[in-house]
C-alpha cells in the first residue's frame, strides 16, 4: 500500500493549486491524449505579427501566425534560425508583445496567463541560481508564489524524484552535469503545477546520447502528467519523436508553413525512429523546411 | 607556471617542500631586498646629518662612527628599519593600552571612526546603487555628481567638513566618520551597480515568468548575485575609509588617533614616531582587509562556491 501511495504522489493527478488559475479547466491528466471529444484550446493565436525596428531596418519576426493548441497536446516548433519559433514561444509567455493580432492563453490574455502562473518556462540553458542548492533552486518559484514551507518541501521532493534526481538535494548546480542541470530546470518549471510547459530548445546544448535519454524521459513525463507542452527545437527526429503536432516555420518573415499531425502510440520508444511511418513524417518536415528555405538563397 | 606545476606532480615526494619553497621564497626574498635597500638609503640620507653633528661638536670621528650614527640618530631623515620596528613595538607594548602614548590607544580612536564611516559609507553606497539600478533618469542625474565627489581632494574637503559640522554642533567621532564615509561609499556604489545588474538575463526572465515582484527579484536574485561584487568593493572601501579617518584627524588639531600621531610627529620632527604610526596604519589596513576576506570566505562557502 505505501508503495502505491508513493507512486501516486509522483505521477498522480496534480491537485489544483490556487495560484495556477486552473479554475477554467478541470485537470485533464486522466483523459488519454487521443480523446475523441473536442478539447479546449490552451493557446489560441489569431493573426499574430511582430516586427522589430533594428539598425538594419524592419525585421518581421512573426507575420500573420495562426495557431491553436488543444489541451494536453505536445506541439513542436521547428525551423531554421530566425524563423520566429522562439519568438512565438516568448509571445505566448508574455516575454515579448506582438505588434498585432489576438492571443488567448489558457482562456486569458498572455499577460494575465503569466500573472496566473499558467506556464513553466525552460530555456536552452538551465539558468539555475548558482548560490542555491538543487532543492532550494526547485523551491525558488514556490517561495515566490507563496507556497507554505511544508508544501515547498513536499513538492521539491516529488519533482526531484520525477526527474530521477533524488539524493541531489544538497548539491550545488556546479556539481551536476549539464543534462542533470537541465532536468532540474524542468522539475523547477513543473514544481508549481502550471497548465503548460514551454520549452525553448531545452536539450540543444546537450550531446546526442543525453538528448535521446532526456527525450524518452520527457515523453514519459508528458504522458503521466497530461500537460500541454510547447517545444522549440532544431532537430527533426526530436520533433517527430516527441510531438502530437509539428509546426514547421520559415524565416523572413517568420511564418508557419506546415502543421503536421503525428500520432504514434503513446508507449513509443526510440526504436520507432527507424519505422517507415516515422521516416515519412520526418521527410515531410524536411520538405517543409526546404520549401521555406528555397526563396532564400 | 604550468611547467613548474607539472614538475610538481611528477616528483611527488618533494612536492610539499617545493610548494613551501615556491610560496615563500619569493616573498621572503622581496622583503629582505627591500630591507637592504632601506638600510642603504638610511645610511645615504642620514650621512651628512650625522657627519655635520660630529663636526659641530668638534669631536674627532671615523667613517665607522658616522656609519653607526646613521643607524640610531634621534631625528633621522630616514629612520633605519630596526628603529621603526622598535618604536612600533614600544608604542604597542610599552605603555598601558589606553595611555596617550600607546599606539593601541590611537589605533582604537582611528578604528572607531573607520568602522562607523565604513558602515555609513557602505549603506549609502548600496542605497545609491539600488536607486541607480532602478531608475535610468536618476542614473543620468546622479552619476556625474558621484564621480565629481571623488575628484576633489579629500585633504581640501576635510577641513570644510570639520568646520561646517562643528558649526552645527557635531564634533569628535561623527565628523571623522562622515569624511571616511564620503570616501568609501564610492567604490561600493560603483561595484554594487555592476553587481545588481550582473544576473543572467535568463534568470531575470525566469523571475518574470513566475510573476515575481520587484522586491522578490531584488532579494532572491539581484542581491545574492551581487555578493562577489560587494566583497570586492568592501575590500577597497575598508582601506579607503581608514585613510579617510586618518586624513580627517589632521585638521582637527590632533587630539588622538593615528592621524594625530602623524601630525604631532611632523610638528616636532619625530620622524621615527611618524614611521611607527605609518606601520600601525599599515597593520590596521591589512588586518581590516583580512577580516573582510575571512567574512567573504565564510559567505562564499555558504553560497556553494567551489
Amino acid at each position: 500500500m505505501p508503495l502505491q501511495k508513493a507512486r501516486m504522489s509522483i505521477i498522480g493527478e496534480p491537485k489544483p493549486i490556487p495560484p495556477t488559475g486552473d479554475a477554467v479547466s478541470p485537470s485533464s491528466s486522466g483523459s488519454s491524449v487521443t480523446g475523441a471529444q473536442p478539447r479546449r484550446l490552451v493557446v489560441d493565436a489569431q493573426h499574430i505579427s511582430l516586427t522589430f525596428e533594428t539598425a538594419d531596418g524592419r525585421v518581421d519576426a512573426l507575420a500573420d501566425v495562426n495557431l491553436g493548441v488543444a489541451d494536453g497536446e505536445f506541439v513542436s516548433f521547428i525551423g531554421p534560425s530566425g524563423c520566429g519559433k522562439t519568438t512565438m514561444l516568448r509571445v505566448i509567455a508574455d516575454l515579448q508583445q506582438p505588434t498585432s493580432g489576438t492571443l488567448l492563453v489558457n482562456g486569458m490574455t498572455a499577460e494575465n496567463a503569466r500573472l496566473a502562473r499558467s506556464y513553466g518556462y525552460v530555456f536552452q540553458a538551465p539558468a539555475l541560481f548558482p548560490w542555491r542548492t538543487i532543492e532550494k533552486n526547485l523551491k525558488l518559484p514556490l517561495e515566490i508564489m507563496g507556497f507554505s514551507e511544508s508544501e515547498q518541501t513536499i513538492r521539491a521532493e516529488r519533482y526531484l524524484a520525477m526527474v530521477n534526481l533524488k539524493g541531489f538535494e544538497r548539491k550545488f548546480p556546479w556539481q551536476l552535469s549539464g543534462g542533470m542541470q537541465q532536468r532540474v530546470s524542468i522539475a523547477r518549471a513543473l514544481s508549481f503545477d502550471p497548465a503548460m510547459l514551454l520549452m525553448d530548445e531545452p536539450f540543444g546544448a546537450l550531446d546526442e546520447i543525453v538528448r535521446d535519454h532526456l527525450n524518452e524521459q520527457l515523453l514519459q513525463l508528458w504522458k503521466s502528467m497530461g500537460k500541454t507542452v510547447l517545444f522549440v527545437t532544431h532537430s527533426i527526429p526530436e520533433a517527430v519523436f516527441l510531438s502530437t503536432k509539428i509546426v514547421v516555420m520559415s524565416p523572413r518573415p517568420g511564418r508557419i508553413i506546415d502543421v503536421i499531425d503525428c500520432d504514434f502510440p503513446a508507449d513509443r520508444s526510440l526504436e520507432i525512429r527507424e519505422t517507415p511511418e516515422f521516416l515519412k513524417i520526418a521527410q515531410r518536415v524536411r520538405n517543409g523546411l526546404r520549401a521555406g528555405h528555397s526563396y532564400d538563397e | 607556471m604550468t611547467s613548474s606545476s607539472l614538475a610538481l606532480r611528477v616528483r611527488a615526494p618533494s612536492a610539499f617542500r617545493q610548494a613551501v619553497v615556491e610560496r615563500y621564497v619569493p616573498v621572503v626574498t622581496m622583503v629582505l631586498a627591500l630591507i637592504a635597500i632601506w638600510y642603504v638609503a638610511a645610511v645615504a640620507m642620514n650621512w651628512t646629518l650625522v657627519r655635520d653633528g660630529f663636526e659641530r661638536e668638534e669631536t674627532p670621528y671615523a667613517v665607522s662612527d658616522v656609519l653607526a650614527g646613521t643607524m640610531d640618530a634621534a631625528r633621522p631623515l630616514l629612520p633605519a628599519p630596526h628603529q621603526v620596528i622598535n618604536a612600533f613595538v614600544d608604542g604597542v607594548f610599552g605603555y598601558p593600552p589606553l595611555a596617550p602614548r600607546s599606539l593601541i590607544y590611537h589605533s582604537l580612536v582611528t578604528l572607531s571612526a573607520t568602522f562607523l564611516g565604513f558602515i555609513l559609507g557602505a549603506l549609502f553606497g548600496i542605497a545609491l546603487a539600488l536607486i541607480i539600478v532602478h531608475s535610468r533618469v536618476l542614473e543620468r542625474s546622479l552619476l556625474p555628481w558621484i564621480i565629481c565627489s571623488q575628484m576633489v581632494p579629500v585633504l581640501a574637503l576635510a577641513p570644510i567638513f570639520i568646520v561646517v559640522l562643528g558649526a552645527i554642533g557635531l564634533q569628535g567621532l561623527l565628523p571623522k566618520s562622515i569624511i571616511s564615509a564620503y570616501l568609501c561609499f564610492f567604490p561600493i556604489a560603483i561595484g554594487m551597480v555592476k553587481g545588481f545588474t550582473s544576473p543572467d538575463p535568463l534568470q531575470v526572465e525566469l523571475m518574470r515568468t513566475w510573476s515575481a515582484t520587484p522586491r522578490q527579484v531584488l532579494w532572491k536574485l539581484r542581491w545574492p548575485a551581487s555578493v562577489p561584487y560587494l566583497f570586492a568593493s568592501l575590500k577597497v572601501a575598508i582601506t579607503i575609509s581608514l585613510i579617510g579617518a586618518i586624513v580627517a584627524e589632521l585638521p582637527t588639531g590632533g587630539e588622538a588617533g593615528i592621524g594625530a600621531r602623524l601630525l604631532a610627529g611632523s610638528y616636532y620632527g619625530q620622524t621615527i614616531q611618524i614611521w611607527a604610526a605609518l606601520v600601525a596604519a599599515a597593520v590596521l589596513a591589512s588586518s581590516l582587509i583580512g577580516i573582510v576576506g575571512l567574512i567573504e570566505r565564510g559567505v562564499n562557502h555558504r553560497m556553494g562556491a567551489h
